[in-house]
């Protein structure tokens, strides 16, 4: 109970904070909006190579649900940042020094990054509806990519988390978020269908959990969703988060022993 | 109460043994250089970290076994501002207040009287961002103090401050210590700080605590006066030789042109140790005398210069 009510507390400091400057919101969305109206616009295409797989002809309606995957998956590779200017300012230390739930302290910075992954998917969504992209799904569907989104979200800020508290640098963080973020992005079908990609990257991509965020939303904004597909691929996605949160509350224990 | 504390990080062993008593109500120092294991103490004492072994208790509770019980009762402020930069004064205030328990008219009331005591009343509601390093650290100060504790640990509270600052905040936290009925522990390489603030102190070289007293006692305790001779070039060996065989003097020390050492009448002593040297040909750049200064007293008791070793830093993780 105490640890639910802290984080809330601890939530309503990164939310304040964040909404003192909501610019950054912004200027974080700037790249989303290019690959969706230029790229999306360059490579319209696509959707009519042979072999297809790509379930529509309109290839902004493919595109859109990943990149609000894609902009909460790389939301995520960053959200360590905050914990690192945290620890660095002393800010951690002193709460420990009071009965502040230790848990909140972490699990506060996940929630804190997913719900900006939310906010920035419903603004990404509202961009794709002027663009003519109609979520099939209606309703449901938008639900289910804002919550793939979080899950996305939150199941890589809990590794960027851990790896805050185990480098305490933001150089390695930096350099870690590039190493693992661009070959999961391309390694997944964002950008196109799967039947168009070499097999060996189709096999790998089933075992990438961005991947699942992408299938997920995809298959409620295009027409005929399998429920069962979309099922199991959040299913997968919340097991993740709950393994990577345990693994951040871990690694604040060895902050703490190092302490 | 602190008794036989030992830490160790890895092949470093920050605290070799410290034990030291502080009485409810009193401003209590832990003087060192950098690097003598001040900061680890706290650590250990704000349940930071657990010692590997000896025992503490914080306000009747023992740090390990009941940290919680001693995170109610204390409050800390970080050698580093632990402050939210982002925040408002008040929101950090406000926040520091609700993890420990606080809510309400209570709370509020609470940090607008912080915020008035601390100077801070105007610049409320402004984000810390724009503070001023004293007005960061008052503000390090209530963060400690929101929730009423009954010891409030310092460490290195006036470090980074210009001496103006600094003075300002000896003044606030007098006046803390006063209207809040607060015990103070407190770490400091300043020696003047330590003995313009503290009640009692403990002077702590290497991992132990050399000495504990008033400062006026650990004066005391070095009776007669300190005599310094500044020789015009190096042959500071053979001139403490000569210092050594005079009857009057005690504790020569040589650091590099200088000769340290104690006398029981300085009047009397100097010609006497003048004319020692004068004899043996040695030149003699100047002399100066004073009652022991809290400088002496560490000299005394680790044999060592303490701004010689503060500026050395024997480093460790703690510092």
């Amino acid at each position: 109970m105490k640890a639910v009510v802290h984080t809330w507390f601890m939530v309503g400091r990164q939310a304040r904070n964040l909404m003192r400057e909501p610019i950054w919101i912004v200027l974080l969305l700037v790249q989303p909006m290019i690959w969706l109206l230029l790229y999306g616009q360059l490579f319209k295409r696509v959707t009519h190579l042979p072999g297809g797989g790509f379930g529509t002809t309109s290839y902004i309606e493919f595109l859109a649900p990943a990149i609000v995957i894609m902009n909460a998956f790389f939301g995520a590779t960053w959200s360590g940042m905050a914990m690192v200017s945290d620890l660095d300012r002393d800010v951690i230390p002193r709460f420990l020094a009071t009965p502040v739930s230790r848990v909140s302290l972490v699990v506060s910075q996940i929630v804190r990054s997913a719900l900006t992954a939310l906010i920035q998917g419903i603004i990404i969504l509202l961009v794709a509806l002027l663009l003519g992209v109609r979520v099939h799904a209606g309703a449901a569907g938008w639900a289910v990519v804002l919550l793939a989104a979080m899950l996305m979200n939150s199941a890589f800020a809990g590794i960027s988390q851990g790896l805050a508290l185990l480098t305490r640098k933001e150089a390695t963080m930096i350099a870690i978020a590039n190493f693992i973020g661009l070959p999961l992005f391309f390694l997944s079908s964002t950008l196109i269908s799967l039947k168009q990609m070499p097999e060996w990257m189709q096999e790998l991509s089933r075992y990438n959990p961005v991947n699942w965020g992408v299938v997920s939303a995809r298959e409620v904004v295009l027409p005929g969703s399998d429920w069962s597909a979309v099922g199991v691929h959040l299913g997968l996605l919340f097991a993740l988060t709950i393994a990577t949160a345990a693994f951040a509350t871990w690694t604040f224990r060895v902050y703490q022993r190092q302490l | 109460m602190v008794e036989g504390l030992q830490k160790r990080y890895g092949d470093v062993q920050a605290l070799a043994g410290v034990s030291f008593r502080v009485r409810a109500g009193e401003v209590f120092g832990l003087l060192g250089p950098n690097g003598a294991g001040k900061s680890t103490t706290v650590k250990v004492l704000t349940t930071l970290t657990t010692p590997n072994d000896g025992r503490a208790e914080v306000a009747g509770h023992d740090v390990v076994h009941e940290a919680d019980a001693v995170r109610r009762s204390i409050g800390y402020v970080p050698q580093s501002s632990g402050v939210d930069r982002d925040a408002t004064g008040r929101e950090n205030l406000t926040l520091q207040g609700r993890v420990q328990g606080m809510s309400g008219r209570r709370l509020h009331d609470r940090v607008d009287r912080l915020l008035e005591l601390l100077g801070l009343a105007d610049a409320a509601d402004r984000v810390v961002r724009g503070y001023s390093g004293g007005m960061k650290r008052r503000l390090d100060v209530g963060l400690g103090v929101v929730h009423g504790p009954q010891v409030l640990f310092l460490d290195e509270p006036t470090t980074g401050l210009d001496p103006e600052a600094r003075a300002a905040m000896w003044e606030e936290l007098a006046v803390l210590a006063r209207e809040e009925m607060l015990t103070i522990l407190l770490t400091t390489h300043y020696l003047e700080e330590a003995d313009a603030l503290t009640d009692r102190l403990a002077i702590v070289s290497k991992g132990r605590v050399v000495v504990e007293g008033t400062a006026e006692e650990l004066k005391g305790r070095l009776e007669g006066e300190a005599v310094m001779v500044e020789l015009v070039d190096g042959e500071v060996e053979a001139a403490a030789e000569v210092v050594r065989s005079l009857a009057e003097v005690r504790e020569v020390t040589a650091d590099g042109r200088l000769l340290r050492s104690r006398v029981a009448d300085g009047a009397r002593a100097v010609p006497t140790i003048l004319a020692a040297l004068d004899s043996r040909g040695i030149q003699v750049e100047a002399v100066t005398m004073h009652r022991p200064s809290l400088d002496d007293v560490y000299l005394h008791y680790t044999g060592r210069d303490f701004r010689a070793e503060d500026e050395a830093g024997v480093g460790g993780p703690s510092e």
